[in-house]
C-alpha cells in the first residue's frame, strides 16, 4: 500500500539511484552532503512524505547516476537507516546498505570554536570512533570530538 | 614526511625514553655545537616568554641560529595573511619550526604544509608536548625511575592540558594516580576511563592534605579564576589548594613538587626552601629536553 502511494507522489525513474527512508529533517543535509545541487542529472526530491515506519520521510531519485560506496557512506551519520535502491529499466536490481566510513574529510564542521579549521580555510578531517553505542568524530587537528547531535555541514563551494 | 612533535601521542614509549636519555647527556654537557649550520624558526603567534626563551636558548646551545617572532601583532599575520602562507614563507629559510598558536590544531596543520619538522610549543588548550616531556624528564631524574610511582595531581584537573598529557604519557609506566581537586575541576571522565581501560589505579579527593604523605610526585597546577561562575567559590578553592611548608612534615624523603609555572599563590614561598621544591629546576630541565627534541627531530641524536 505504501509502495503505491509513493508512486503517486514521486515519479519513477528508468535508470539511476533511489535514496529512500531519509529522516525528513535530514533531507536537505543529504542533498548538501551529496552535492546534488551541482549535479547535471535529472533529480526528483520528495520532502515530508508519509511513511508508515517513520511518520515523515524524504526520498531522492537521481537518474543515470550510481554512487560510489565512499560517496554514499558520507550520509551515514545523518541518515543511517536510509535505503539505497539501484534501478535499471524501472526495476530495483540492487539494494545497498550504508556503512559508516572510518573517516570524513571536508564534510562536517568541528564543534570546537577554537579549532583551527573554524578560522582558516582548511578542510576538516575526522576519524570515526565508537564509544558506548555512540558514534563520535575525532578531529584530526584539535583532537576534540564532535557528536552526531552537533553535526553541521561545511557549505560546499 | 619528516618526524614532528605535535602531540604527546606522536612519540612512542621508546622515543620518550630516548629523549630522556639524550636530555641527560645535554644536561651534563650543556653546549654541543652539533647544529652550527642549522637555522631554527621560533614563530610565536601569541606571546609566551618562558617557553620561547627556553626553546631559543636550547637552539643556541646546539650551535644553531634562531629567527622568528615573539608575537603576531606586528607581522603580516595581523594584516590577514593565512597560517599556511606564513608557514610556507618561513619554511623556505629554516631547517625546523617551533610554533606556538592560540588556535587548537594549528601546529598539526603547520606540519602538513611544510617539508621541515615542526615542534608544537602549545596550540591553545590542546597540546604542549615539550612540557610533558620535561615533566617526565624531571620525574625520572628526581626518582631515578619512571615505573610504579604515585603521582598526585592537584588543582585544575578539568581544563589543565598539562595534567592530561602527563597522565597519558605516564600511563606507559604503571603509575598510581591521586587526583586532588575541587568538585568543579575534577579529572574528566574520558581520562578516568582511559586509565580504567589500562588497569591503572587512581583515587580522587577534595582534601589536599589527604595523600601528601603517600606521594612520590605532587604535580601542582594553577586554579584560574575564570573557571568559576561564582567568585566566592573561587576564593574558597584558591585558599584550600595552597601548599605550605608546614604541610610537608611527614612526606616521603623522595617527594618532589612539580609545577608547570608560572605559579600564582598555590605554592607558598616557604615551600621553595624545602628539599621537596623542584619547580625551578624543572623549568631549567626544559632547556635540555628541548635540545634533545630538536636534535632528535633533525636526525642528529
Ligand atoms: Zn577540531
Amino acid at each position: 500500500m505504501e509502495q503505491k502511494d509513493k508512486h503517486l507522489k514521486v515519479t519513477a525513474i528508468k535508470n539511476g539511484t533511489v535514496l529512500d527512508h531519509i529522516p525528513a529533517e535530514s533531507l536537505f543535509k543529504v542533498i548538501n552532503i551529496l552535492n546534488l545541487s551541482k549535479r547535471p542529472n535529472q533529480i526528483t526530491i520528495g520532502s515530508n512524505l508519509d511513511s508508515r515506519s517513520m511518520g515523515k520521510k524524504g526520498i531522492i531519485k537521481i537518474s543515470e547516476y550510481f554512487f560510489e560506496d565512499e560517496e554514499i557512506g558520507e550520509i551515514a551519520l545523518v541518515a543511517p537507516n536510509a535505503t539505497i535502491n539501484i534501478i535499471r529499466n524501472y526495476e530495483v536490481v540492487e539494494k545497498r546498505i550504508i556503512s559508516i566510513p572510518e573517516s570524513f574529510v571536508g564534510i562536517f564542521r568541528c564543534m570546537n570554536p577554537m579549532c583551527v579549521t573554524n578560522h582558516q580555510d582548511i578542510p576538516t578531517k575526522f576519524t570515526t570512533i565508537r564509544e558506548r553505542n555512540e558514534v563520535l568524530l575525532l578531529c584530526h587537528y584539535c583532537e576534540k570530538t564532535t557528536d552526531t547531535r552537533n553535526l553541521k555541514i561545511v557549505s560546499k563551494k | 614526511m619528516p618526524k614532528n612533535l605535535i602531540s604527546i601521542h606522536d612519540f612512542s614509549k621508546k622515543e620518550i625514553l630516548h629523549i630522556v636519555e639524550i636530555a641527560a647527556d645535554f644536561e651534563k654537557n650543556k653546549s654541543q655545537n652539533i647544529l652550527n649550520d642549522k637555522v631554527v624558526a621560533c614563530i610565536f603567534f601569541e606571546p609566551s616568554t618562558r617557553t620561547r626563551l627556553s626553546f631559543e636558548t636550547a637552539a643556541n646551545r646546539l650551535g644553531a641560529r634562531v629567527i622568528g617572532f615573539a608575537d603576531a601583532a606586528n607581522t603580516s599575520i595581523a594584516k590577514g595573511e593565512s597560517l599556511k602562507d606564513t608557514i610556507k614563507m618561513v619554511s623556505n629559510y629554516v631547517d625546523i619550526i617551533v610554533i606556538r598558536h592560540p588556535l587548537e590544531g594549528a601546529a598539526r596543520y603547520a606540519s602538513e604544509v611544510t617539508p621541515v619538522p615542526v615542534i608544537n610549543a602549545g596550540d591553545g588548550a590542546n597540546q604542549h608536548p615539550t612540557q610533558t616531556l620535561l615533566d617526565i624528564y624531571s620525574i625520572n631524574k628526581t626518582q631515578g625511575r619512571l615505573d610504579n610511582l604515585t603521582i598526585n595531581m592537584v588543582g585544575d584537573l578539568k581544563y589543565g592540558r598539562t595534567v592530561h598529557s602527563l597522565l597519558q604519557a605516564m600511563s606507559f609506566f604503571s603509575p598510581n594516580f591521586v587526583f586532588t581537586s575541587p568538585d568543579e575541576l575534577r579529572m574528566p571522565l574520558e581520562y578516568k576511563r582511559f586509565l580504567e581501560g589500562k588497569g591503572i589505579p587512581y583515587t580522587e579527593t577534595r582534601q589536599l592534605s589527604e595523600h601528601l604523605d603517600s606521594s612520590d610526585i605532587i604535580y601542582m597546577t594553577r586554579v584560574q579564576q575564570e573557571r568559576f561562575n561564582d567568585p566566592i567559590e573561587y576564593e574558597n578553592v584558591k585558599n584550600v589548594y595552597r601548599l605550605e611548608a608546614g604541610m610537608l612534615s611527614n612526606v616521603r624523603d623522595n617527594l618532589k613538587i612539580l609545577h608547570p609555572l608560572p605559579r600564582v599563590n598555590e605554592i607558598a614561598a616557604d615551600v621553595d626552601d624545602t628539599p621537596y621544591a623542584y619547580y625551578f629546576k624543572q623549568a631549567e630541565n626544559g632547556m635540555y629536553v628541548r635540545m634533545a627534541i630538536i636534535a632528535y627531530l633533525l636526525g642528529y641524536r
